[in-house]
């Protein structure tokens, strides 16, 4: 071994021209040239949250997958699901979300009428949805298939409770963020926290996204086809 | 009107829980009486309670952890006093109140003293080692460090109000399910458990957009200290891992609560799956709290060599490769499930893999300290005596990475002492030495060094002698949280690991010890110029104890060592290397009760959800809403520093530095 090397005095590291050297390297968004802005900082830091979250309903759709044949004699997921309700639940979240990116057009054209139209559309078709949801399952539990029914039942409630509930916070977040704008005006922090509520808003999308596909459809698929 | 809660729930019949539970609130009631008294108040509340300091805030997690230390160390004096005398004997500790001990003496240990001691460290560090003014969201991280203090509380109260849980610490079931735990003690647990969870969560949200997206100018990944790679690896980790936790415990609030089936004997739950969960939360933890104190390792011997750190490319890779393998191996803490030879093969295999850059770590360390010029201080004894006993446990773990060795000592004492041999090995000793190296920084003098030294060895000698022991005992077939036993070949191993634990005693009343007289001795111990340890990293370039924003003008990166580059050409020059910089006013966050209040509401909802009393769970949320839109609807989000108290701050400082670089130190 190079003995010398490893006694060497670790004093002589290239001196490099921090300014040149910054402006070569700012366009990477490596956050070599300092602090990056507030609106980078707030939204990364939301896309953050957001990736944990998607672990969290990962875990709970794991416990789904586990558990979905152990019905212990009660109702399976084909003998329950209505693929029409679901399918109309759907619609009307993704309308939500094209609401919301509507509302988002108007944020950046400051037109606060057109804001507040956009927002409310969105939290109308977010109540519908979970309105929906409520529907399906106290229609469930009307026939003796509640979550204490069985594993599965309890697996099913639990991750399409979990995401309903995701989207009625983000009803209580979304009406406080109207208020917002209609006291504050277009500041610049209340448009980062609205950047923040469509992030979140889309991220439901994507998760119902995975419910839909891996419950609903896969649920309703003849017993031959399940692996 | 009060759910569960009645007169039942003081644990009158229970005089040792009483008495210690009596003692801690009337302890904290003289504490606060004392402080009410004195006129500190106010004080505490402006400068500590509603700050949003990342320093002050690391210092309050790592004050949590060293107090929650004495809560958790009692609960193990108490084990092992029992396992001493419960030799064909009953002991002084009933079964009911030994479970409940061993249980507490795992939550808090680690999540009350471990995740708070890292986690301060980290806060405290990395924005000074960063070259930055404070984290990416102060608000959020005083939100979190509050909620891990609420948690705290909600298990400590669990003392006088109810029990605790009965389960061990991570509340296994079906023993945990309502059938078999019918009490509030599994309540207790869960719920402080998702406070404090929320808390940590929120930090390794606050920590990753901190590392990424704010560093000074010319601070490229490689030239990053490998402490706040360390926080990064570790805060990634809890962001990916802790989400996990979340899900499982609240599964089992569901069964608890609600009559769900995810985990119980009936209507196809199936108890395993929280064991497959749980893990895949638990053996990331392991290295949530780990990489940090490698971390801190790796700042302690190159600076106490007085060397670069050797193979820093291959330290970054190292932490980055467990990193990713922690989540690989989850099974092997149920080798026993049965899950075939295959799948046993699979995990043994990754488990041991991970020594692989573990090792590359410790010879890094090795080879940082070969040839340097060391200085044995305290931390870098702290040091020493990790890489001594972490390589011991990391043997012994390899050792239990083997399924076939393993089914032979699960659940024995061979466990108990191998991940102790880590945690206090690494944790505990890197807590400790990061405590030692960072102290001077946070409070502006240095601890005494020889009470410093006597306590390092009373531990390390104290641990060898107390887990040595379960080792043995281990092999010899003990199973871990006998609450009494038979055999006479293990009574004399017993005591032989009580001694141990007392020698420990003899460690933390040292360091108390060297707390008192270090601030009484404070004059003496001053550090004046900020760089006590002839530091390498940013955090040495500000004055001890840092002005708010940390840096009057924020440092320009040229190279990993950005000190060290900086205190070299000073001694070139004979001058400081830069001129006074122009001094600017300096935005700072303003202080904030959201956290503090947050946590408040967390507790009584918490409460009231443990004893069922639902319109306060109601009122709880409620005020937890309201809280938030308060702190939403605030106009004035930042205070200015201004340009004359940061250019006088800032050339005392500097009017230090020349004097000393004029001396001739540093050499």
């Amino acid at each position: 071994m190079n003995t010398e090397a490893l006694r060497a005095p670790p004093t002589a590291y290239p001196r490099h021209d921090t300014a040149k050297e910054v402006a070569a390297f700012e366009v990477t968004g490596h956050g070599i040239g300092g602090p990056a802005p507030k609106r980078i900082i707030v939204g990364y830091g939301f896309w953050i949250f957001l990736l944990s979250d998607v672990i969290l309903f990962s875990a709970v759709f794991a416990a789904y997958a586990v558990l979905f044949k152990n019905t212990a004699g009660g109702p399976s997921a084909r003998q329950l699901f209505d693929l029409r309700s679901v399918a109309v639940e759907t619609g009307c979240l993704l309308a939500s979300t094209f609401a919301c990116a509507m509302a988002g057009v108007a944020v950046s054209e400051r037109s606060m009428k057109w804001t507040q139209l956009a927002l409310l559309v969105t939290g109308l078709l977010g109540v519908s949805f979970v309105f929906l949801e409520a529907h399906e399952f106290t229609g469930f539990i009307a026939r003796g298939a509640g979550p204490t029914r069985s594993a599965f039942l309890s697996s099913f409630f639990t991750l399409v409770g979990c995401h309903g509930a995701h989207v009625t916070a983000g009803l209580i977040w979304l009406g406080t963020m109207m208020a917002q704008f209609r006291a504050k005006g277009f500041r610049e922090d209340i448009r980062l926290r609205f950047l923040c509520f469509t992030l979140f808003w889309h991220a439901l999308d994507i998760i119902w996204v995975a419910i839909f596909s891996l419950v609903y459809l896969v649920g309703t698929l003849p017993p031959q086809m399940l692996p | 009107m009060w759910g569960k809660l009645s007169w039942q729930a003081i644990p009158f019949h229970e005089p040792i829980a009483l008495v210690a539970g009596g003692l801690v609130f009337a302890a904290l009631g003289v504490i606060l009486t004392w402080i009410a008294l004195k006129g500190y108040m106010p004080y505490l509340w402006r400068e500590w309670i509603t700050s949003v300091d990342h320093k002050r805030i690391g210092i309050m997690y790592v004050v949590l952890a060293l107090v929650m230390l004495l809560r958790g160390f009692s609960d193990a004096l108490m084990m092992r006093a029992q396992q001493a005398v419960a030799f064909h004997a009953p002991g002084f500790l009933p079964p009911a109140h030994y479970d409940q001990i061993f249980t507490a003496h795992g939550t808090i240990m680690i999540f009350f003293v471990a995740m708070p001691f890292v986690i301060g460290l980290m806060n405290f560090v990395v924005p000074l080692q960063l070259g930055v003014r404070d984290v990416a969201f102060p608000t959020l991280n005083s939100v979190g460090f509050w909620l891990t203090a609420a948690g705290a509380l909600l298990v400590n109260l669990s003392l006088v109000v109810g029990e605790f849980a009965r389960t061990g610490w991570l509340a296994f079931p079906p023993l945990s399910e309502i059938t078999y735990s019918p009490g509030v003690g599994v309540d207790y647990y869960l719920w402080a458990l998702q406070v404090s969870g929320i808390g940590t969560l929120m930090t390794g949200i606050n920590m990753v957009t901190t590392i990424l997206k704010v560093r000074a100018p010319g601070m490229s990944y490689m030239r990053m200290p490998i402490f706040c790679w360390t926080s990064l690896a570790s805060s990634l980790l809890i962001v990916a891992a802790f989400p996990v936790l979340t899900a499982t415990l609240g599964m089992l609030l569901l069964d608890r609560y609600l009559g769900f089936h995810f985990f119980t004997n009936l209507a196809g739950g199936n108890s395993m799956m929280f064991m497959n969960l749980i893990w895949a939360w638990g053996h990331p933890e392991v290295y949530i709290l780990a990489l940090p104190a490698f971390g801190v390792f790796s700042e302690v011997v190159p600076t106490l060599s007085g060397k670069a750190l050797f193979g820093r490319r291959s330290m970054v890779v190292a932490t980055l490769a467990i990193c990713v393998l922690s989540f690989t191996v989850w099974l092997h803490h149920f080798f026993t499930m049965g899950a075939g030879g295959d799948v046993n093969g699979f995990f043994g295999i990754a488990s041991m893999i991970i020594a692989v850059p573990t090792g590359v770590k410790v010879f890094n360390w090795l080879f940082t300290m070969y040839g340097g010029r060391i200085r044995y201080d305290s931390p870098m004894l702290w040091s020493i005596g990790f890489m001594v006993t972490f390589v011991i446990g990391g043997m012994t773990g390899v050792l239990l990475a083997s399924p076939a060795a393993d089914f032979l000592l699960h659940n024995s004492l061979f466990l108990v002492a191998h991940f102790h041999n880590v945690i206090i090995g690494a944790v505990l000793f890197g807590g400790f030495a990061g405590y030692t190296y960072w102290f001077p920084k946070a409070f502006g003098f240095r601890l005494n060094e020889a009470l410093g030294k006597a306590a390092f060895w009373c531990w390390f000698v104290g641990f060898y002698v107390a887990f040595g022991p379960l080792y043995v005992l281990g092999l010899e077939g003990m199973t871990r949280r006998m609450q009494h036993y038979d055999r006479p070949e293990w009574h004399p191993w017993i005591l032989v690991a009580g001694v141990g634990a007392l020698i420990i005693l003899c460690g933390i009343a040292l360091q108390i010890a060297q707390l008192v007289v270090s601030i009484r001795n404070r004059a003496q111990l001053r550090d004046e110029t900020g760089d006590p340890w002839d530091g390498r990293s940013l955090e040495w370039a500000t004055a001890s104890p840092p002005p708010a924003f940390n840096f009057a003008v924020l440092p320009r990166v040229t190279g990993p060592e950005p000190l060290w580059d900086l205190k070299c050409r000073a001694r070139e020059l004979g001058r400081l290397v830069t001129a006074e910089p122009p001094y600017e006013p300096i935005e700072m966050p303003r202080n904030s009760a959201t956290g503090f209040v947050t946590a408040f509401l967390a507790v009584v909802t918490g409460f009231s959800l443990i004893w069922h009393i639902w319109w306060l769970v109601i009122v709880g949320l409620a005020g937890a809403y309201l809280t938030f839109v308060v702190f939403a609807w605030r106009d004035l989000v930042e205070i200015i520093v201004p340009a004359d108290e940061v250019a006088e701050l800032d050339r005392a400082n500097r009017a230090a530095r020349a004097a000393v670089l004029a001396s001739g130190y540093p050499r």
